[in-house]
């Protein structure tokens, strides 16, 4: 009997350090993520609270004084600017048609950085080096290349003087620039297709066009839809490339050019707000659509 | 594989492909090197490599007092957010691979959100709040905003590279009378040295690479990083001067990360892709 209790008793002795090992492994682990997650609450998740706040106020820091309450007016203001929504359209202009190239690019240069033999090592080390440049380096280089009498691209014209000469150059300073990193996660996801497949796939006579559409495309399509969302999200908040080539002129500006423009040069922290607030929805929102309509995963999910 | 049955022309074609990503890669990077050694009679002949090359413009940046406290302020400011980041970001990555609690996921999910969050809707609130607590142009004020957007960075590649890491050290480890927090520091930290090193270079080129933090917190030369005091140079002097001095100065801040990509190519690239996989 007493035998019996003594096996219960070490039984249950086991049981709470086991429960205890648990409880210290859950407490370790949110301490050591508490200073994280603090930092991220504090500089991201408390000012976009703030910024919805200040949405609602007549905040101009030229008549700090006059600080009021004012509903949804400047959501009125905001939305029912022209170049609100000039700017709006411009953004999604240059997400849309920059996303599909880079994708359409990214993916070639990822096939020739996964097949490539003879000189892989300095192909991918070139191709990091767009990457890993300053933007604001890169977006000189073409501004300076496209000056009149200044720039080797240029000649006799001046195509940063006009609205649709701009807009392709930004374009093209923001593509040259984000290709590699498209390409980096897509050849991950080329990594994963296996050889023998492929291999199979040749000798029942697939030509590479159907090998590609028909086996690496359907294989590698969550690489894809990653890489993206990744880059739609980035490119909608497009701003570095277009201060320096235009400042926004001509109407080249991205709405994050008409936010910083309001706030910095305007000193309107009501309207600049608002316009944070509106950007950041919309942001949800494409990335709501990713994850909904295509079943984009996040990366670090399991 | 594909090697031993590729045929000359395939190799061929291999080999063009390689050349056009080098040209695609370098030819803006050349273009903002020469000009940077055009001499002022060569500036503007609009050709695409400079005729009579000199250090002229390298000289003047480098007696400019605005670019090298600019200069001054990117490495300081940059190693700073690296630093912390790393610190903090190794300790969540560590929880998020390696221990099991509750709101892991949450963690997760929340740094996506952050490194998808458009900076300029913090612009606006840091600005009002780091002029409200005094710390508007200062290092500080750009530390905390690039610690914020390093830290997703952080945590995804290296609890990427901590899964890759043999558990039962670990466990033997903790056989030995290890507590958890020791089996970390002594076992795992060493261990996970490379992985924190390619983070570190990550992290820090994210922050090399800020612009809109950099001109909209700071106000002075106090605080203001390359990037931003370049956007300056331009109307403060003469059109001319300031092309190859802005040239120069992009040269400048584009030789480390050049030689970090050189250097560590492999690791860059293992880093980059390593949360992609894992996804």
């Amino acid at each position: 009997m007493s035998v019996i209790t003594k096996q219960d008793e070490g039984v249950e002795i086991a049981k709470r350090r086991a429960s205890e090992g648990k409880r210290a492994e859950q407490r370790l682990g949110m301490m050591l993520c508490a200073p994280a997650v603090i930092v991220m609450l504090a500089v991201a998740a408390y000012p976009i609270l703030y910024a919805i706040y200040l949405s609602f106020f007549k905040a101009d820091l030229r008549t700090p004084d006059a600080n009021e309450f004012i509903w949804l007016s400047n959501y009125v203001t905001v939305l029912s600017s022209s170049i609100w929504w000039t700017a709006f359209g411009v953004t999604i202009f240059l997400t849309v048609v920059g996303a599909t190239l880079e994708l359409a690019l990214g993916m070639l240069l990822a096939i020739v950085m996964h097949r490539t033999i003879i000189g892989r090592g300095l192909v991918r080390t070139s191709a990091l080096v767009p990457y890993a440049i300053v933007t604001v380096v890169a977006a000189f280089s073409w501004r300076f290349a496209w000056t009149q009498g200044l720039g080797w691209l240029a000649g006799d014209n001046a195509p940063l003087t006009e609205r649709w000469p701009s807009l392709w150059i930004i374009l093209l300073a923001e593509v040259w620039k984000t290709v590699p990193f498209m390409a980096l996660l897509l050849m991950a996801g080329l990594a994963l297709v296996p050889e023998d497949l492929l291999k199979a796939a040749s000798m029942d006579g697939a030509n590479p066009w159907q090998r590609f559409w028909r086996i690496t495309v359907p294989l590698i399509k969550p690489a894809i839809l990653v890489a993206l969302l990744f880059r739609t999200l980035d490119a909608f908040r497009i701003f570095d490339n277009i201060y320096v080539l235009t400042s926004g002129a001509n109407k080249t500006a991205s709405v994050s050019i008409v936010a910083y423009d309001n706030l910095i040069r305007g000193l309107n922290l009501g309207i600049g707000s608002t316009m944070a607030v509106l950007i950041f929805l919309t942001t949800a929102i494409i990335a709501f659509i990713f994850v909904k309509l295509f079943g984009a995963a996040a990366p670090g999910q399991e | 594989m594909a090697a031993m049955t590729e045929s000359p022309r395939a190799k061929f074609g291999w080999g063009l492909a390689n050349v056009l990503v080098l040209v695609y890669a370098f030819v803006p990077i050349i273009w903002i090197i020469s000009l940077s050694l055009k001499g002022g009679d060569t500036l503007n002949d609009g050709k695409y490599l400079p005729a009579n090359p000199t250090s002229e413009a390298y000289s003047t940046i480098f007696q400019n007092d605005d670019f090298v406290r600019s200069l001054i302020n990117s490495i300081g400011i940059c190693l700073i957010s690296t630093f912390i980041a790393l610190v903090l970001g190794t300790m969540a990555a560590y929880a998020i691979a390696r221990l099991d609690f509750p709101g892991k996921r949450t963690i997760v999910a929340m740094s996506l959100l952050v490194s998808m969050f458009p900076q300029i809707a913090l612009v606006t609130p840091l600005f009002k709040i780091e002029t409200a607590i005094h710390i508007f142009d200062t290092w500080p004020g750009l530390i905390i905003p690039y610690i914020t957007f390093a830290l997703p960075l952080t945590i995804y590649t290296l609890s990427a590279f901590f899964r890759e890491i043999p558990w039962e050290l670990e466990k033997a480890a903790k056989m030995d009378g290890a507590t958890p927090y020791q089996a970390f520091r002594k076992v795992i930290t060493p261990l996970a040295m490379p992985g924190v090193f390619t983070t570190a270079i990550l992290a820090f080129i994210a922050c090399w690479n800020d612009f809109l933090f950099a001109i909209s917190l700071t106000s002075t030369n106090r605080a203001r990083t390359v990037p931003a005091a370049m956007s300056y140079f331009t109307g403060a002097t003469t059109f001319e001067k300031p092309v190859a001095a802005i040239a120069a100065a992009a040269v400048v801040i584009t030789i480390p990360i050049i030689i970090f990509v050189l250097f560590f190519q492999r690791r860059i690239v293992a880093g980059l892709t390593s949360g992609a996989v894992k996804g």
